[in-house]
């Protein structure tokens, strides 16, 4: 009763995975017993650094804004642009699960509940510099729009920046909920598992009391379904608002009506290499190489030559309308990006970006995970200098040749760049000791569709000794007797 | 609540289903379906009505948009009418964004409050398990035996069997008890 799959397709399950129990034994083991040395080590330096984070903080909130290397002209820098990177970052973990779900892309099942994680995690790193750079942080509550006690002044609904508010809160809470009736589950099958009371009793807290029943089953895939219907214009809302809140400026340099799609195609770009950054360290830890196979970092890898080559597309649209347009302080808003003083920032990005991906023409570059894992990085980088080139080279050069400055960052802006990075890896090192990394019931459901052993099986069945791509893999007939 | 049961056990989602539409075929009253991950077709073969959720999802979808444009529309044109740019008080396209938005969350929220609700799903809840191995590689049936005779056990053990069960057992439960 399976969707047909073709058995010359790549498996998505490794060759050495031959039941159920051994899903779930592999896949709740990282969760289980104590966590490897390697653990520790990335655990403790992560935690210190997210205290430097906290401490950052309280030194912003204590003694202002002033802190920070903004100055007159150059009001909006790196808050902004972590901002935007962060919640770019967040991007990919909603696209994975939703999108990939309504496109029936059945390799999203063994990435999805870390990229939705992650996205999570993203996103409460982003939300933190908003709420910094309004200044007198224990005001924030103003965003919301209640009532003002002084008289009928209510926030103002014109204003893309309070979209970007609802945008975010809702983005949140929806990854959030879709996480976590996910997780639901499996949490189930951990508690099933386990000896110990207490532990059982944890995750039964949990899994909600979950006991997989049919009619359980039923509404979570209806759920899941319309979860992912909403969530799918809503990935694309969130970042399109996040670029209004620059687009609907009369800035040169933000004033285009490309930005949204731009910003949106940029977000999934910079949200993939970041899952692949994760994935690959995740896999190699946690020894996960069956489950995350070099098919789905293929995978990953095609939309981010695709997504890396829209964003340069983009690029050089900007460049050209700048110049068609006409429009002195837009064209000088636009050479000054591009070799100002802020040149390197732009050759960063545009290599980051736009040339080294397209190295994933190739089949061979795609496939190599040592590259992949080295250009994902360049990608996060490029992504950041993407929105430092917008932000800043956009302010530093003002209407008035008089006020035209330059930014430099401090120790603080550093610091809580550097620490929501530590906070990040924390929160997902916890996730990845806590919680299944891998979406246990989901891999189950492709197994028999898309796991090496199957494949093997069927061409076995079929007569054919080679069967095709299935044949390159040396494996048995699925082992009935292993545990079952 | 009857408290005994007997559980017959399947480690193939093919047999499985399979079973389901025989047993659903015969007429054999089934007290509960459990499966370690969604098999699909196996809600048509037992016979079950549609969820309904995805309508709820709609009506609370609307709910967001409704609330959302009356609330905007009543600030900004009636609670504290203020020109911003020149543009009219009620500024429909700039409302789109939040409206949006809020039809989203209020669907979202409300879909999963009426899933936890409908399945009895909820931090604390103590369900019966039947078998452990229900979530990790075993799909099972669970038939209410409380009160039926020998006869009628073993008729449902062959039944089972002859379905391709690999494990049958019989649970009982004392009242209150779960996990």
């Amino acid at each position: 009763m399976h969707a047909y799959e073709s058995d010359y397709r790549e498996p998505l399950i490794g060759p050495s995975v031959k039941s159920y129990t051994q899903i779930t034994d592999e896949l709740v083991r990282p969760t289980e017993g104590v966590p490897p040395l390697s653990w520790w080590i990335l655990f403790s330096i992560m935690g210190m650094g997210t205290l430097f984070f906290l401490f950052c903080l309280g030194w912003t909130i204590w003694f202002g804004i002033g802190t920070w290397g903004l100055n007159k002209t150059v009001n909006w820098a790196w808050d902004i642009t972590n901002f935007v990177w962060w919640i770019g970052i967040g991007h990919a973990g909603t696209l994975i699960s939703a999108i990939l779900l309504l496109f029936r892309q059945r390799f999203r099942t063994g990435i999805n509940r870390a990229a939705e994680a992650m996205t999570i995690f993203a996103v409460i790193c982003a939300g933190v510099f908003p709420l910094l750079h309004t200044g007198r942080q224990w005001l924030d509550f103003f965003i919301f729009p209640y009532p003002n006690t002084r008289g009928p002044l209510w926030v103002n609904f014109n204003s893309p920046l309070l979209w970007d508010v609802f945008a975010i809160s809702t983005y949140f809470t929806v990854s959030l909920l879709f996480w976590y009736s996910g997780l639901m589950p499996d949490f189930a099958t951990i508690r099933d598992r386990s000896k110990s009371k207490t532990r059982k009793f944890i995750y039964n807290i949990a899994s909600f009391g979950w006991q997989g029943t049919a009619k359980q089953w039923q509404r979570f895939e209806s759920l899941s379904l319309v979860l992912a219907g909403l969530a799918t214009p809503l990935v694309l809302s969130v970042h399109t608002i996040v670029s209004f809140d620059f687009a609907t400026s009369v800035i040169p340099g933000w004033h285009t009506t490309i930005f949204p799609p731009y910003f949106v195609a940029g977000a999934i770009f910079s949200g993939f290499a970041m899952v692949e950054t994760l994935m690959l360290i995740v896999r190699k830890l946690f020894k996960l190489e069956d489950y995350i196979t070099v098919n789905h970092i293929e995978s990953m890898n095609k939309i981010i030559v695709l997504t890396g080559s829209i964003v340069g597309i983009a690029y050089i649209t900007e460049l050209f309308i700048a110049w068609y347009s006409g429009y002195l302080y837009e064209q000088h808003a636009f050479y000054n990006r591009a070799l100002g003083k802020y040149w390197w920032a732009y050759a960063i990005m545009m290599s980051c970006n736009v040339i080294t991906p397209q190295a994933y023409w190739f089949k061979k570059v795609r496939r190599n995970l040592l590259v992949t894992f080295v250009l994902s990085i360049f990608v996060n980088i490029g992504m950041w200098f993407e929105r430092f080139v917008i932000i800043v080279t956009s302010l530093a050069d003002d209407f008035l040749p008089s006020s035209w400055a330059y930014f430099s960052p401090t120790w603080v802006d550093i610091g809580i760049y550097v620490g929501s990075m530590c906070l990040f890896m924390t929160l997902f090192l916890l996730f990845a000791r806590t919680f299944p990394v891998i979406a246990i019931a989901e891999v189950k459901s492709i197994f028999r569709t898309s796991s090496a052993v199957a494949k093997a099986e069927r061409a076995k069945e079929a007569g054919s000794s080679s069967g095709g791509y299935v044949g390159s893999y040396q494996v048995g007939i699925l082992d009935k007797d292993a545990k079952n | 609540m009857s408290n005994k049961f007997l559980i017959g056990m399947w480690d193939h989602e093919e047999v499985f289903l399979h079973a389901a539409k025989h047993l659903t075929h015969d007429g054999v009253e089934i007290h509960e379906t459990l499966t370690p991950f969604p098999v699909h077709g196996l809600e048509h073969a037992l016979g079950y009505r549609e969820t309904r959720l995805h309508t709820a999802g709609f009506l609370y979808g609307i709910t967001g948009t409704t609330m959302a444009l009356l609330l905007m529309g009543w600030i900004m044109s009636v609670n504290y009418p203020i020109v911003f740019g020149g543009k009219p008080f009620f500024a429909l396209p700039s409302f789109i964004p939040i409206t949006f938005e809020l039809t989203v969350l209020f669907s979202a929220v409300g879909m999963v409050l009426t899933y936890c609700t409908r399945n009895k799903l909820f931090p604390g809840y103590v369900p019966r398990i039947y078998d452990p191995r229900t979530t990790d590689d075993r799909f099972a049936f669970v038939f209410d035996i409380e009160g039926k005779s020998e006869a009628d056990v073993a008729k449902l053990r062959t039944i089972c069997e002859s379905n391709g069960a690999v494990e049958i057992k019989t649970k009982e439960f004392k009242e209150g008890d779960g996990l």
